[in-house]
């Protein structure tokens, strides 16, 4: 056996999945897509008393078009994102980053609500989360609360989650017209987590950038969104002289840690240049061309 | 207290009943309680692919899944595909194209290119390794399994030779 003993509960729907959370003796851990989780379990690194599994909670998984958003149920697998036609129609950068997540057999089991409640400090959907202005809904003993992802991820690994709470929805706003995105992602191999990976959309407004905005994974303890850069852009016309000094200052705005994979300078150096490729797909897109 | 559960699992078609701890990862479920040993363990974290099988069609890490999550399902395993004697189209183009040396990771190629197959076109060759790149190979340099996936995607598409 790799995993210490543990106490193991089918929630059967959420209400049931938080009472088992708050009533919890010990240690309590939510069962997902496990695909973060399990590894964990099996170096023994967490040692949880019992774990909930919610798999088995129905309409829990979908993604759905409602009026200006799309709405996506927490347990909603990284595959049907990739391949959801309301995503692909309505979100597409969030179908291109998927195929960067991991491989087909993690992306058959990890979920959005698993992937967003861990908070890799390198993973792509806490970035699409900022990047999309999302907001998420938690349930919690006292009922529901939402929370807009620009205040949900706190640290590596650290969000605005109390034990006996879970993620059950997360609402992301249609992108306004006249939008194009971009997506730019480095890994050491295909399906790694991200070294840098950086997500932007241009919206044209009067021949202008009318908004910009530009997200970062991999290159700080969280996600982030490069506002500072963002403000360097909206309202004006976008050069590639103002592209330079946008990408300095994304570069200004993160801390990259050094590991065994790249140095923190290699990672400040690389997102400037994935955030260069990333705006002028975003660009060219917003003007109806393709990248 | 890790009170231990009655389950059900159709593996390859195969209705079985066992009662386990929730901590027995599938992948020694079904190695050691259903004696499969066709499903290989490596990393045991998710990282080498060699325990990969399908779970209701679509293919998981075994190793990082509980034998209890797979309650009510139906689990293929490489004992499901071809016999010695007469093997699966995917298995006979690894055999033709000598896709594999020591044969550890074989399992988890052939359950993962399986599932590869059904979900996506598989162009070019850089489609075929991204999607095996899950599955770690230390024998073949991974040119020989390429070429396999390959031929077994162009015979599937014209099957007629």
């Amino acid at each position: 056996m790799k995993p210490a003993a543990f106490d193991y509960v089918v929630a059967e729907s959420v209400d049931a999945a938080v009472k088992a959370l708050a009533a919890a003796d010990g240690e309590v851990k939510i069962l997902a897509g496990g695909q973060s989780l399990v590894p964990m379990l099996n170096f023994r690194l967490l040692r949880p008393s019992i774990l909930v599994d919610i798999n088995r909670i129905p309409d829990l998984a979908y993604v759905e078009e409602r009026g200006d958003a799309i709405v996506i149920g927490a347990l909603t697998r990284h595959y049907r994102l990739e391949t959801s036609p309301v995503i692909a129609e309505h979100l597409p950068v969030v179908a291109e980053a998927m195929r960067h997540v991991a491989h087909l057999a993690i992306r058959n089991r990890g979920t959005i609500g698993g992937s967003l409640s861990h908070a890799d400090p390198a993973a792509e959907l806490p970035m699409l989360a900022l990047l999309l202005d999302a907001t998420l809904e938690v349930a919690s003993p006292t009922g529901p609360r939402t929370v807009p992802a620009k205040d949900f991820f706190l640290g590596a690994l650290s969000v605005d989650l109390a034990p006996d709470e879970m993620v059950t929805r997360v609402t992301v706003p249609k992108l306004p017209p006249v939008t194009g995105w971009g997506f730019a992602e480095v890994a050491r191999r295909h399906g790694d987590f991200a070294l840098a990976a950086v997500a932007a959309t241009v919206t044209l407004r009067d021949g202008v950038a009318g908004e910009v905005r530009i997200a970062t994974t991999g290159v700080d303890e969280t996600a982030k969104r490069a506002r500072d850069a963002e403000a360097l852009l909206t309202g004006k016309v976008v050069t590639p002289e103002l592209v330079e000094v946008a990408i300095a200052a994304v570069r200004a705005g993160i801390n990259p840690p050094t590991d065994l994979h790249a140095s923190s300078d290699y990672r400040r150096h690389l997102v400037g240049v994935l955030a260069g490729r990333a705006l002028a797909d975003a660009e060219r897109r917003a003007h109806g061309e393709e990248p | 207290m890790t009170t231990s559960r009655a389950i059900k699992v159709t593996v390859n078609g195969v209705a079985y009943e066992r009662t386990v701890e929730p901590r027995l990862l599938l992948a020694d479920f079904l190695r050691h309680t259903l004696g499969l040993t066709g499903t290989h363990v490596g990393c045991e974290h998710g990282v080498c692919g060699a325990c990969t099988v399908l779970l209701d069609g679509d293919s998981v890490r075994s190793c990082l899944l509980f034998a209890v999550q797979a309650d009510g399902t139906h689990v293929e395993t490489v004992e499901s595909f071809g016999t010695i004697g007469q093997l699966n189209a995917l298995q006979e183009a690894f055999h033709e194209h000598h896709a594999l040396q020591c044969g550890f990771c074989t399992p988890g190629m052939l359950i993962t290119a399986t599932d590869l197959m059904r979900k996506y076109p598989l162009v070019s060759d850089d489609d075929i390794r991204e999607g095996l790149s899950g599955n770690l190979c230390r024998c073949t340099g991974y040119e020989h399994i390429v070429r396999a996936v390959r031929a077994a995607v162009a015979r599937a598409r014209d099957p007629a030779p």
